[in-house]
């Protein structure tokens, strides 16, 4: 008899070669599990190979999901449950699972031909070095080629093309996932295949079907859905969905077309897919030659009095730098949209990283301030990206988004905005020639910024260039102290941006702050979780807007006898921190192509309190 | 006459100070520069455009700073970008007319990439190619056009690299409309750029520009009155291709299918700038590299092919369809679930 255990949360990670749909039956499972109203995040990892060698370590493809009955901040560090479908992919995943965990394996595919090639010298099937998991031994293809026998045009070939549906509707069985979630999709997804179609569903009906017969695994869990939700409707985003529906949204409610110009690149490419299907909505995206000239596309379109972006990952931002210090000079708006990921040079173009931050802030030649801003969350990169929009328009700069490879791909359940609740982004554009008949381009409004006239309109016609411009005419000027003048103007512009004062979520008499950027947001909530649990105080801030930064942020540094700052790099944010406000800021990062994980900042964390 | 161009109003009565801004032009005295300038200037009003819808974009160089000199829109930009400007331009906006002033060092080094892909897409901007084959603002290294062994201040020894001709670079990269001319000929170079004008895609025009500083005299040849006759070769849709003081030389193909000088006037070849295949335009683009053989100047190709971002009226109803109400659907996307309060 199958017993149902209560679980608060738990970590499922499916992994398999990178042939095997790993990612697919992970979206699936994300899509289940979000209809049945847990919280969750996910965290797919794939290698940069589209098709390495099929049963290598270089091929093993995975995908993380962390669900359950409360909030939850991070895709989770450990697994509670591993679905391993080939040896590689097992030896490359077993040393994260939980001790006690459920391990499922596919064991047909433990030959020995794919055993070498994991570098396993024996089976670990047969002998103990599993013991410490619960390991639960399924030949997945057979029962699958059982389950698609007789269905029509099936050949052998779909039959093993579909062993992750199998895998997909055992876990979904395991966890009591609503299977018509998945059913709809599979047919949807194949309506056109009706045989393939077919197979995928018998597949997946039959790995729901082997756990609900066969008492191989005995144990069932069940995560309520989650109660500590503030009330909305809802959708699971990736950030890459996000970023594209928030620039669709600034689109609409600026009134200005939206223009994405982009060179394909890991892991930014997916936001030029994403938009360029959103044609039926006023959206051009344009495939550029290369970097440059994206930047410069996008750059060209804001000159025309449109909401230009550029999206992009490291090397690309190297190759733009000269095009963003153009639109520091035309002081046009421009959103360049960074997805870090592992540098130096090509570096690991499918693990993520947060190493971008200082060549954000200074990575251009002379003097060219620019905002900086990070996403926390998946689901607010459409936050994240609206703000830059606004911010772009209203002060006529250039704007760095900096996100990363892991908010990228990451999924989380996203509380759907009504576009009415948006703050409103007006172009302003000048449209009347001023009395005495000669238009200033470089004059200046309270916020600094300068008239965007674009071309078409009477009597504004101006020229703009990279050369040093005359304060008020935008002549060319290499006089000195209008070199001086102007400088202090762009700084100035920039330093009087607009923004939120830093938010502390701090405990009485914490002693400890702990500090972070971007996408550490999650790791750092998670952290101080645990230390509240385990009865210490802790304090955490984040940072959303890197440059400028927050007014407060020296006062919130001081306030606190230690600050630990949380990022996925050697200490970009922490030096700066430091230099800015002298206050000794200790570093706490890691660079291995993953998120932080919330037990190691919480092990760092006490460690600073013992 | 008047022009409709890229959808540009007609405009009552323009002159040339229209086109003229109040800066100061600072090319060197007697630089081809202000030939081209006035050229530009003095043609303009015919097509009738106002100079509100009129957009200069210009890189880096002496030419560069073209941009200034007109009472247009413009942006002066970086080194060889000027193309990925103005194709952004032309992505969003339509109505207006978009040229580029670009030199050989700043198209077809720093910027090869941009000329290139900007000519196959056929993006509907003129491009205004100034070849001096010389860097004359940097103050005289040679360029990608300097000819092989020629002495500068980077090639004390004479470059030994093969020149890149502008023309035949820009037919490989399927342009529609490629058309070279000289700055100081009065009559043509209005004729060629007023062609690139009406030209609805992307328009190559090579100028050959005399820089009187650092290569002075270098198409001497093909300006002196006395030499030019034997130096240049007209081309002329649909007109036999002549040249000579008398026009007894011409141009024809040769029993090996390439194109040779031939003394006689019968059985030439008859220019058709229209014709798809853009292989005889190509050969024509090669001729003028070998002692004895004329220059062609006029337009080498000139067809209709599709415009790049056409589709910007369908795009511009897309967007004022999509309002609020689309926007929320559109948020509201995918599976949706509600929390209650």
């Amino acid at each position: 008899m199958t017993r149902v255990e209560e679980r608060e949360r738990v970590i499922v990670r499916f992994a398999g070669d990178s042939g095997d749909g790993m990612q697919l039956a992970g979206g699936r499972f994300t899509d289940a599990t979000a209809a049945l109203g847990n919280d969750l995040a996910t965290l797919p990892d794939f290698p940069a190979e589209i098709r390495a060698p099929a049963g290598t370590l270089a091929g093993v493809s995975a995908f993380q999901i962390h669900f359950a009955a409360r909030d939850i901040l991070t895709p989770g560090d450990k697994p509670t449950t591993l679905v391993a479908m080939n040896p590689a992919a097992l030896r490359s995943n077993i040393e994260e699972l939980e001790p006690g965990g459920t391990l499922i394996v596919n064991e047909e595919a433990f030959t020995v031909r794919n055993l070498q090639k994991a570098g396993y010298r024996a089976n670990p099937l047969e002998d103990d070095s599993l013991s410490r998991y619960q390991l639960k031994r399924i030949p997945m293809l057979s029962l699958t080629q059982r389950a698609v026998e007789g269905i029509e045009g099936v050949g052998s070939r779909d039959a093993q093309r579909a062993r992750n549906l199998f895998a997909l509707g055992l876990v979904c069985w395991l966890y009591d996932r609503p299977t018509d979630v998945v059913e709809e999709w599979i047919e949807a997804k194949f309506e056109a295949r009706v045989a393939v179609m077919e197979a995928n569903r018998a597949a997946f009906r039959a790995g729901y079907a082997f756990g609900d017969t066969t008492e191989q695994i005995d144990v069932r869990y069940h995560v309520a859905p989650a109660t500590d939700i503030a009330p909305g409707t809802y959708r699971t985003v990736n950030g890459t969905t996000a970023t594209a529906l928030g620039l669709i949204a600034a689109s609409q409610r600026s009134g200005l077309q939206l223009m994405l110009s982009s060179y394909p690149i890991t892991p930014a490419s997916e936001l030029l897919h994403e938009l360029a299907r959103h044609a039926k909505r006023g959206v051009r995206t344009v495939q550029a030659e290369d970097e440059i000239a994206a930047a410069g596309i996008a750059l060209g379109a804001a000159f025309g009095g449109a909401l230009g972006v550029t999206a992009t990952s490291g090397p690309g931002m190297d190759l733009k730098a000269e095009t963003i210090g153009l639109a520091a000079a035309l002081e046009l708006p421009l959103i360049v949209i960074d997805v870090q990921r592992a540098g130096p040079s090509t570096g690991m173009p499918t693990k993520t990283e947060q190493s971008d931050l200082l060549m954000a802030l200074h990575g251009r030649h002379g003097e060219s301030p620019l905002p900086i801003l990070a996403p926390a969350t998946p689901g607010d990169c459409f936050y994240t990206v609206y703000e830059a929009a606004g911010i772009a328009i209203r002060y006529r700069t250039p704007v760095i988004v900096l996100s990363d490879l892991f908010l990228a791909n990451s999924s989380e359940p996203w509380r759907i905005p009504q576009s009415a609740d948006l703050p409103p982004i007006d172009p302003d554009f000048a449209t009347l020639p001023p009395e005495d008949g000669q238009f200033l381009p470089y004059t200046r409004n309270p916020d600094g910024a300068r008239p965007w006239a674009v071309p078409g309109t009477p009597g504004l016609q101006h020229r703009i260039g990279g050369l040093e411009k005359q304060d008020g005419t935008g002549n060319i000027s290499y006089d000195a102290s209008n070199h001086a003048t102007m400088t202090a103007a762009r700084q100035a512009k920039v330093d009087g941006i607009e923004i939120s004062p830093l938010e502390v979520d701090a405990d009485e008499g914490a002693e400890i702050l702990v500090i972070g950027w971007g996408s550490s947001y999650g790791v750092m909530g998670a952290a101080a979780r645990r230390i509240r649990i385990a009865g210490r105080k802790v304090a955490t801030a984040h940072l959303r807007h890197l440059n400028p930064l927050p007014p407060n942020t020296g006062e919130v540094l001081r306030n606190f006898r230690r600050v630990v700052c949380v990022e996925t790099n050697t200490g970009q944010l922490a030096n700066v921190l430091r230099a800015r406000y002298l206050v000794d800021v200790e570093s706490y990062g890691k660079v291995e192509g993953l998120p932080l994980f919330a037990a190691e900042v919480e092990e760092e964390i006490l460690e600073r309190l013992r | 006459m008047n022009l409709q161009v890229n959808g540009g109003v007609l405009a009552p009565e323009l002159t040339k100070a229209d086109f003229q801004s109040a800066q100061e032009t600072r090319w060197c005295p007697g630089c081809g520069d202000y030939a081209v300038l006035a050229a530009v200037q003095g043609f303009l009003p015919e097509l009738g455009i106002p100079p509100e819808q009129m957009v200069f974009i210009s890189g880096i160089g002496c030419a560069g700073r073209f941009t200034y000199y007109m009472d247009t829109y413009g942006v002066h930009g970086i080194h060889g970008r000027a193309p990925a400007l103005a194709t952004g331009l032309a992505a969003t906006r339509r109505d207006l007319s978009i040229w580029v002033i670009t030199g050989d060092g700043d198209a077809l080094s720093i910027g090869a990439g941009h000329l290139v892909h900007a000519l196959r897409r056929n993006v509907p901007i003129k491009i205004l190619l100034f070849n001096n084959r010389i860097y004359g603002l940097t103050k005289g290294q040679a360029s990608p056009t300097s000819e092989t062994g020629k002495v500068t201040k980077s090639s004390p020894d004479g470059t030994r690299e093969e020149p890149l001709n502008a023309v035949s670079l820009a037919l490989g990269a399927e342009a529609t409309f490629v058309a070279r001319t000289i700055d100081r000929d009065k009559k043509h170079l209005p004729a060629v750029l007023r062609a690139a004008a009406e030209h609805p895609g992307a328009a190559l025009v090579e100028i050959l520009q005399n820089c009187p500083v650092f290569n002075d005299g270098a198409f001497e040849p093909y300006t002196d009155r006395t030499s030019a006759a034997e130096t240049l070769v007209h081309l002329e849709h649909g007109e036999p291709v002549r040249f000579g003081a008398e026009s007894t030389r011409g141009i024809a193909r040769d029993p090996a299918g390439s194109l040779a000088v031939v003394d006689r006037t019968e059985d030439l070849l008859v220019h058709d700038a229209h014709r798809a295949d853009p292989s005889l335009a190509f050969a024509l683009s090669r001729l003028g590299q070998q002692p004895g053989e004329p220059l062609p100047i006029g337009i080498f190709r000139s067809v209709d092919h599709p415009v790049f971002a056409s589709n910007h009226e369908a795009l511009a109803e897309n967007r004022s369809g999509f309002g609020e109400p689309e926007l929320d659907a559109l948020l509201h996307g995918g599976d949706t679930w509600t929390v209650g309060a």
